[in-house]
């Protein structure tokens, strides 16, 4: 009992740290931009390929539900709300927790393990505002842009299952995506991406700043980086749905 | 054996340290050190494997805490210092690392780019070039520049992990068992390095080591830490001259055949 609070407290102090340090300089631009690239550039092929088979293959299973109520000129509309306000900030969130918050937490991990992080701070180099709000900082940037990204792609895999079943036209099948979602559709997942890349880049950076020594440490920095990662961003995605709702008014 | 260094100062202390008690839980490791290091000087630490000699460098560059106990280092108290005034202290000071602790996402030249470009601001990029190209030179790895960390050898590694202390001219080096895991020539070669620093950039040195060739080749004085603190020092002939057991075992070890 007595660890869980000690941890919640060194949680809720690293947390704190990024807030403290985000705002003061030095700001480490080169850093930040090889990180955004990291992040965003290097997981395009996976997000890509996913988006695009979840679009096809939600598409293909939806249909014989409405099929049977013989309102299959819905799917599109459907398929809209579905991708635009659940699937793909939540794919997303969880691919790039395994991919970039595993990759942050071995990085990191092996930086404290060698020493390295000790090292800079031997040269008068806040390690800190080198390594951990500069990768932050990526994951909350380019978590969102890679949720557009996906978002797109999820849509026009939708659509290519779409038009040749019911033969809808490009045109057709974005009007009635687009009628289908409304801004709070929009402004919520945006916000809710904008939290799951706060939440990797800090779980992270979190487990492997405070690694164990050994390289057994990198390993578990790693592995328990993306397991409580996918944690919170589930509890996230149910708190943040009860906001929602509360906004629909439902 | 080592010609003591002429510029030694005793005059003037850059390091002082009293009554220094560090423990990890319920497990003491320093239990009241006491240590001048003089303006110039090469001090050895010898000691063996799990004494706290790392833990002791790692308290006067302010990487850990001390329990108790002063430590003043260039007339500062390292644990009473701000983050800032910490920062600038370290400046003046160089560490070794253990294991050399390279940047290993970056390749030598940005290694050695990487304390410059934050600490010498005023430098060009012409400026900088130069620094870097001078301390390659002077740890004698100029060929290395374009390397991985990876793609070097350990006593590379080693020296470019000295080079990298070097470029900003530190007053105080602590070189962390430099000579662990290399062959005995390699090991000659760090020896004459450490040497060859404290005279060129006039540094004072606290080198940590059990080989005992080491100590004997670098060292203008020597202290050994026994039982969490300093039994015996002087000299190394000095410090070996003695009928503890603990002392002669350490030596007779080291030179068995
Ligand atoms: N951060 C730490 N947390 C807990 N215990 C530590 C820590 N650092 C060192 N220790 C313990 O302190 C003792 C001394 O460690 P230290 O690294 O100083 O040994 P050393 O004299 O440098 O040995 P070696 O020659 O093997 O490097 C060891 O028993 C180690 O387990
Ligand atoms: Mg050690």
């Amino acid at each position: 009992m007595d660890r869980i609070f000690m941890e919640l407290a060194s949680i809720y102090a690293f947390v704190a740290r990024f807030f403290r340090e985000v705002f003061v300089p030095p700001y480490e631009f080169r850093e930040i931009i090889r990180q955004c690239y990291e992040v965003g550039v290097r997981s395009l092929p996976l997000i890509s390929l996913t988006g695009f088979i979840i679009g096809i293959v939600f598409t293909n299973q939806s249909r014989p539900s409405l099929a049977d109520l013989g309102a299959t000129a819905l799917l599109p509309a459907l398929i809209s709300v579905a991708i635009v306000r659940a699937m793909a900030p939540l794919v997303t969130a969880l691919i790039a927790s395994g991919r970039v918050g595993s990759g942050i937490g071995a990085e990191l991990g092996s930086m404290r393990v060698t020493e390295q992080i000790d090292a800079m701070e031997v040269s008068a180099t806040n390690p800190f505002n080198f390594l951990v709000v500069t990768r932050v900082l990526a994951t909350t940037l380019m978590i969102p842009a890679l949720t557009m990204y996906t978002t797109f792609v999820a849509l026009m895999g939708g659509f290519v299952n779409v038009s040749q079943n019911e033969l809808t036209s490009l045109t057709t099948f974005f009007t009635q995506v687009f009628d289908a979602i409304t801004f709070l559709d929009i402004i919520s997942s945006s916000v809710k991406s904008v939290i799951f890349g706060f939440t990797i880049g800090m779980v992270g950076c979190y487990k492997g700043y405070n690694s164990s020594k050994g390289t057994e440490g990198v390993g578990k920095a790693a592995n328990s980086a993306v397991v409580t990662a996918m944690f919170l961003i589930f509890i996230e995605e149910l708190l943040i749905l009860q906001v929602v709702n509360a906004l629909r008014g439902i | 054996m080592k010609t003591l260094n002429p510029k030694i100062d005793k005059s003037s202390k850059v390091i002082a340290i009293e009554g220094l008690k560090k423990a990890f839980d319920d497990f003491e490791v320093l239990k009241g050190v006491d240590l001048e290091l003089y303006q110039g000087e090469n001090l050895v630490v010898l000691g063996r494997s799990g004494t706290g000699k790392s833990v002791l460098i790692k308290i006067i560059a302010g990487l850990l805490r001390p329990d108790e106990g002063m430590i003043n280092v260039l007339g500062q108290e390292v644990d009473r210092l701000t983050p800032k005034e910490l920062d600038r202290l370290r400046l003046k000071i160089g560490f070794s690392f253990q294991n050399s602790a390279l940047y290993d996402s970056m390749t030598v030249y940005e290694n050695l780019e990487f304390p410059l470009v934050r600490h010498m601001k005023e430098l060009g990029k012409a400026d900088r070039d130069r620094s870097i190209e001078e301390v390659l030179e002077a740890v004698g790895l100029s060929q290395s520049i374009n390397q991985m960390p990876s793609e070097l050898s350990g006593g590379q590694r080693k020296r470019i992990g000295i080079a990298r202390t070097l470029i900003l001219r530190p007053e105080i080096m602590l070189y962390d068992e430099p000579t662990a895991g290399l062959d005995p020539i390699t090991s000659m070669d760090i020896n004459n390095l450490i040497n060859e620093v404290q005279r060129r950039f006039n540094t004072s040195s606290i080198i940590i080591t059990h080989d005992l060739t080491c100590a004997r080749a670098v060292g203008d004085r020597v202290v050994m830490l026994l039982d969490g603190q300093f039994q015996r020092q002087g000299t190394f002939d000095e410090v070996f001259a003695t009928t503890d057991e603990r002392v002669k075992a350490f030596y007779n070890y080291n030179f068995i055949d």
